[in-house]
């Protein structure tokens, strides 16, 4: 197109440029309309309704589904469950990749090579790699009885106890999401500026003092990036769940369920499609509640 | 004393990587032995065997669904870079009319989670005959508003001389964008990429949802249910993890460097 084209046609340039940018923005608003903003009131509109495959079928049960949360004592125990991942977890992998993140920040040599192994079950299947943990934590056979016997201790059921299975789960999503936190921490500590800590020193500050009063604020962004991340994954928890424990998903005893598995359950294998899309607009709303809430408390911005 | 404590931190660290590396080791060494060996607890395999790996491959549907993952992540992958980038240009450096409130709606989509989309997309499905289709599979990933964003990022930085440049040389709109600011956010391109592509190779939910038969699962989905079946083959269990871990841990291994710095560029920019 030649740039005196516009002119010619009696267009303006301001026009020209809006209508590329309709030209742009059609197919991807298209998309974001149909397959992310409209599925969501549809989500909020069906869990008015009991469910059936014919859509003038339907029957209008207004907020019943609500109700029927109030005294759903398996919600309740999803919920509890999901809260109880997320306060365990999130916090632990936190902690755990700043340390990590710490002492690679201490070492010179092979720095790169622990990196990449810390990293690497960040990049591999969920799924698949729930089944090697359901085997290594196998009561009888697994390595990992095998392992704490040779310390004495004795075997653990670990997936199989209603009182140890959703820590273990826990570990092994911690696992997988920590060398994530890693590398984010790692950067973080490497974007810090090396004469902060020189003018410290020169003022007579110790390592406490330098890590509590340079280190740590200048961390917080990242604190917040990861912790808002980890909070969403958490609360969203499910393949862990479900492959650790194929046959009896969420179980022993429901130790294990978490929101997202028990929404699974109701709509695909109840095919209560009206009332797991209830829970689905609970768990929008817990998630952005929270999400408001950790931006608020955490990102106080600190400058030098 | 310095020498002691650095000791102490290589030895930490040896000993953390082991606890990181260590299942894939052993999921490797038990997808080695007969069935007869696993429960013995030895750490190698004393009569290494590849039938596990014959039967997974040969007995399942495993090679399609090795198929059907790439297909899924390839196209999913090309779309969202091409549209993210196209979207994240426009609203970085084209001036129209309700610019704020497009990208505020884009950026609006990032607070539901896919929980709540996934009941009203497999209503959809099922309505235009998409379940058990390869669109099935890809079409809820196309466009990542998180990828729009981020992109906006990167062209934000962009001169706009340089665009000016291209259109004084005669190239159209679509042109500056595509010859000129899309080659110059590379980094930017590569990060998102990579993540797109094992986002969708290792995603579970959807298509455990949308696919009915065995010959359109993806590989996590397929290894998934296999392993359900197998009761306590476990040896056919890690030779099918295995297969759906090693080629994943391999491509890392080879861009260990250019994954982990996307991580970081993601992480710091988002």
């Amino acid at each position: 197109m030649r740039p005196s084209e516009p002119a010619r046609r009696g267009v303006s340039l301001a026009h020209r440029e809006a209508l590329w940018a309709l030209a742009f923005l059609i197919v991807p608003l298209a998309f974001f309309l149909f397959i992310r903003i409209w599925p969501a009131f549809q989500a909020l509109w069906l869990s008015l309704f009991d469910w059936h495959a014919d859509p003038s079928q339907r029957p209008f049960v207004g907020l019943e589904h609500y109700q029927q949360m109030l005294g759903d004592r398996l919600l309740l125990k999803a919920l509890q469950n999901t809260l109880a991942y997320t306060l365990l977890g999130v916090p632990l992998q936190l902690l755990l990749g700043l340390c990590i993140a710490l002492l690679l920040n201490a070492v010179t040599r092979f720095r790169e090579v622990f990196r990449a192994i810390y990293f690497a079950p960040y990049v591999t299947p969920a799924a698949a790699v729930a089944w090697v943990f359901s085997w290594m934590l196998s009561p009888n056979f697994g390595i990992v009885n095998e392992i704490l016997g040779v310390f004495g201790i004795p075997p653990q059921p670990f997936l199989t106890s209603p009182s140890q299975a959703l820590v273990t789960v826990t570990m092994v999503v911690v696992w997988q999401n920590l060398g994530f936190q890693v590398v984010l921490f790692l950067a973080g500590l490497q974007n810090i500026p090396r004469d902060y800590y020189e003018a410290a020193r020169i003022d007579g500050a110790s390592n406490w003092q330098l890590f509590r009063h340079i280190t740590l604020p200048l961390l917080n962004p990242v604190m917040v990036f990861s912790a808002v991340i980890g909070t969403i994954g958490f609360l969203q928890l499910f393949t862990q769940v479900v492959n650790l424990n194929f046959t009896d998903q969420g179980g022993p005893l429901g130790s294990t369920l978490t929101l997202a598995l028990y929404i699974y359950q109701q709509a695909f294998a109840r095919f209560d499609l009206g009332y797991a899309a209830a829970i689905t607009v609970l768990l929008f709303v817990i998630i952005l509640a929270i999400t408001l809430v950790q931006l608020r408390l955490l990102s106080r911005r600190v400058e030098y | 004393m310095k020498r002691l404590s650095t000791l102490l931190i290589y030895l930490l660290l040896i000993l953390g990587s082991l606890v990181m590396f260590f299942p894939f080791v052993w999921m490797f060494l038990t997808s080695l032995k007969p069935f007869a060996e696993i429960f013995e607890l030895r750490v190698l395999p004393q009569a290494p065997t590849l039938d596990n790996y014959r039967e997974v491959l040969f007995k399942t549907q495993f090679p399609r669904w090795f198929l059907n993952s790439l297909i899924v992540a390839l196209i999913t992958t090309a779309s969202v870079l091409f549209f993210d980038a196209l979207v994240g240009y426009t609203l970085a450096k084209l001036r129209f009319p309700g610019k704020g409130f497009i990208f505020v709606l884009i950026l609006s989509t990032l607070m539901v989670p896919t929980e709540m989309l996934i009941i009203p997309w497999y209503v959809m499905s099922t309505e235009y005959g998409w379940s058990n289709t390869y669109w099935g599979l890809l079409f809820p990933g196309l466009i990542s508003a998180f990828g729009v964003f981020l992109m906006r990022q990167f062209f934000q930085t962009l001169p706009t001389d340089l665009l000016d440049a291209g259109r004084i040389d005669g190239l159209s709109e679509f042109g500056v964008f595509w010859r000129i600011a899309f080659p110059l956010v590379r980094p930017a391109l590569a990060a998102l990429g990579i993540f797109t592509f094992l986002g969708n190779w290792n995603a579970f939910l959807w298509p455990l949802i949308v696919v009915q038969t065995a010959d359109m699962r993806t590989v996590p989905v397929g290894v998934a249910l296999f392993s359900s079946e197998a009761g306590t083959a476990w040896n056919l269990i890690m030779a099918a993890s295995s297969l759906a871990v090693l080629p994943v841990l391999l491509v890392f291994l080879f861009f260990q460097r250019q994954i982990i710095e996307g991580v970081v560029l993601t992480g710091v920019k988002g």
